[in-house]
């Protein structure tokens, strides 16, 4: 778009009315300090990450003994400590496992609460019952529930099953080992939720009413007009709530943790949070480890930043 | 690392999957032979099932259980009344959480929006603006863990020799002494919050940014031609634009606020003076166990974001209303 709120003085080709010239040195002077300040802000935001990256080329020795705009002066890198972290058996290392337990809890994590939500989102948006606006309003305003009120008794739900006095209701999961992961898989699809339906009805919503009305009169049902018509038109907002719940799975450090079990099945951004919480010895390597989880989720929303910021705005701008 | 470790866990996965597909495949059935035949009510149960079941056993009913909890003590054996609550506002360290949670949910809503506001308007048609943009916005593509080690590792201090922390660095070079930052109270609840404003910063701008491209520019030839300096443009026009855009943009950092959790676990551990209730919480009732104080905090928690959705409801109740 070309709409220009405030073009500068520079740029406006028009010469203002009775401006004198003291009111010309004046604007461009505050010109200048905005043309700063923008570009410090900018510089700012790039600065920490652009060290943490150079460090993590850096030797452990390195890192211990100067900060990493040495480098500029004494260049020195390696690639060691990405592979200590991932594949050493030693202590701090073996991260690859980690990996693994984010990418095995991401992909369900992702999959499950999108399609729970679309077809909510579908009952809700275009099949008529009683209660349907009461009940949209509820999980609506779920979405603002911390999720800290429900992190106890969810815990002791996998732990202990769910009793009302003497009766059992659900017996307790007994997970143990990598089928832990399931508890975390359930607990982003629990969470998710209500942001996914929210988006998504708000999209469905907008879908043109005679489209449906034309399907229905051909003899479609519910599920075929969800399944042929209305998945295919929201195909884009779809793709915007997956890319939302994948940075929110994928850079989850409390689901991850409290549902996790061992250090062995928690997921990397889990056992990142800990390093960095405890700076044990390890803390040398921590640039290393911190960039391996940093670097998918950011790649992904570089390349599908216009997704995303779709997704932002349909859910934030309206109203 | 043996290969057999990640084997098992992308049998999980595989298992997993086809698990969900074999649920979708029996609900799309049954939906399917409900709507043959006609029974609307039938098939909006079968489509909204798996997402009240999920919010209903994982959110609303832990949600009521977690209320009950906050009146019991620590292991949930003994009725105890307002114990609990009567304890928060009577410890040292609780309250010292509360008033840091105060600071927290004022200051950096506050600061992301007013700073995200400010960059968006000097960047708005600058040439080059997508980058811009960009560079702001990076920052919320990387976990709240990822950008406390980033920011740790600014804030480093090393008793004596080179530093390691570009922030004192600056201040050796500009001839200071370093300062252990992270331990040093009360400056360190400021450090922290520096982290999350860098990443709400690129939110708002991108938001508000999308909304003052929405600003019609006579108005603001308008007000140029009727003699209005560009501060009076700025704050008699543009922002009464926009001002849904920054009421939405500071709620939503306001909740992303009090629910923080993982800047202060990977930076202090709430160690030094820096605790704050969502961070209480889970350290109450995972790492200290006491399911009690940390289901009191969960409330507490709750209670704070309880005007936030009444706002929130009349808003959409509001909309609808408009739509019909």
């Amino acid at each position: 778009m070309s709409v220009k709120t405030e073009p500068g003085p520079e740029t406006d080709p028009r010469p203002s009315i009775g401006e004198s010239r003291g009111d010309r040195l004046r604007r461009m002077f505050s010109s200048r300090v905005a043309s700063a300040f923008a570009v410090a802000i900018a510089v700012l935001w790039t600065i920490p990450t652009a060290g943490l990256f150079i460090s993590s080329l850096r030797p452990e020795d390195d890192i211990r003994t100067s900060g990493w705009w040495t480098v500029f002066t004494d260049p020195n890198f390696t690639l060691d400590t990405y592979n200590y972290v991932l594949y050493s058996t030693s202590a701090g290392g073996g991260l690859i496992r980690n990996l693994v337990n984010t990418v095995v809890i991401t992909i369900p994590g992702v999959i499950i609460p999108v399609v729970f939500a679309a077809m909510a989102a579908y009952a809700l948006s275009w099949i008529d019952f009683k209660g349907r606006n009461t009940l949209y309003i509820a999980i609506f305003a779920l979405q603002v529930v911390p999720i800290q009120m429900a992190l106890i008794p969810l815990l002791s739900f996998f732990s202990k099953g769910l009793a009302i006095g003497d009766f059992t209701l659900v017996p307790a999961w007994q997970l143990e080992g990598v089928n832990t992961i399931v508890q975390v898989w359930i607990a982003h699809s629990i969470f998710g939720l209500p942001l996914a339906i929210f988006l998504l009805h708000n999209f469905m919503r907008e879908l043109p009413g005679d489209v449906m009305e034309a399907a229905r009169i051909d003899g479609a049902s519910h599920s075929q007009i969800f399944r042929k018509v209305v998945l295919p038109l929201v195909t884009p907002a779809l793709a915007s709530i997956g890319i939302f719940q994948f940075l929110w799975v994928w850079n989850d450090f409390l689901v991850g943790r409290t549902f996790g079990g061992g250090e062995a099945t928690r997921p990397l951004t889990a056992v990142l949070g800990d390093m960095a919480g405890t700076w044990g010895f390890g803390w040398t390597r921590l640039p290393a480890a911190a960039f391996i989880a940093i670097i998918v989720p950011l790649l992904v929303f570089l390349l599908l930043q216009r997704y995303f910021v779709r997704g932002l705005l349909a859910g934030s701008v309206k109203g | 690392m043996d290969i057999s470790a990640l084997t098992a866990r992308f049998g999980l996965l595989a298992v997993g999957l086809a698990a969900f597909v074999v649920v979708m495949l029996a609900l799309y059935g049954i939906a399917e032979l409900a709507s043959r035949r006609n029974r609307s009510r039938l098939v909006a149960s079968v489509f909204l099932f798996p997402a009240l079941l999920f919010l209903g056993v994982g959110l609303v009913y832990p949600a009521v259980r977690t209320f009950v909890m906050s009146f019991f003590n620590g292991d949930g054996t003994q009725f105890i009344a307002f114990d609990n609550y009567a304890w928060v506002f009577s410890d040292d360290d609780a309250l010292q959480t509360l008033i840091n949670t105060a600071l927290w949910i004022v200051i950096v809503p506050a600061l992301s929006t007013a700073l995200g506001l400010v960059y968006a308007v000097l960047i708005d048609g600058r040439r080059g603006e997508r980058v811009y943009k960009a560079l702001v916005f990076l920052p919320m593509g990387i976990s709240f863990v990822g950008a406390s080690i980033i920011w740790k590792f600014v804030y480093q201090y090393k008793a004596s020799g080179d530093q390691l922390g570009l922030l004192n660095q600056l201040l050796v070079w500009f001839g200071l002494d370093p300062v252990n930052w992270l331990n040093n109270f009360p400056t360190n609840n400021f450090l922290l919050m520096v982290v999350l404003v860098w990443i709400e910063v690129g939110f708002a701008t991108v938001v508000l940014s999308a909304a003052l491209k929405g600003v019609p520019t006579e108005i603001i030839e308008a007000a140029r031609i009727d003699g209005a300096n560009p501060s009076q443009i700025f704050w008699n026009v543009t922002v009464p634009s926009i001002r849904s855009a920054i009421v939405v943009v500071a709620v939503t950092v306001f909740i992303a606020t009090l629910k923080l959790f993982d800047i202060v676990r990977a930076m202090t551990g709430g160690h030094h003076g820096t605790d704050v209730l969502a961070h209480n919480m889970w350290d109450q009732a995972f790492r200290l166990g006491n399911d009690g104080r940390g289901a009191t905090m969960a409330v507490l928690l709750f209670a704070l974001v309880i005007p936030v959705v009444i706002y929130q409801v009349r808003n959409i109740r509001r909309q609808e209303l408009e739509a019909r």
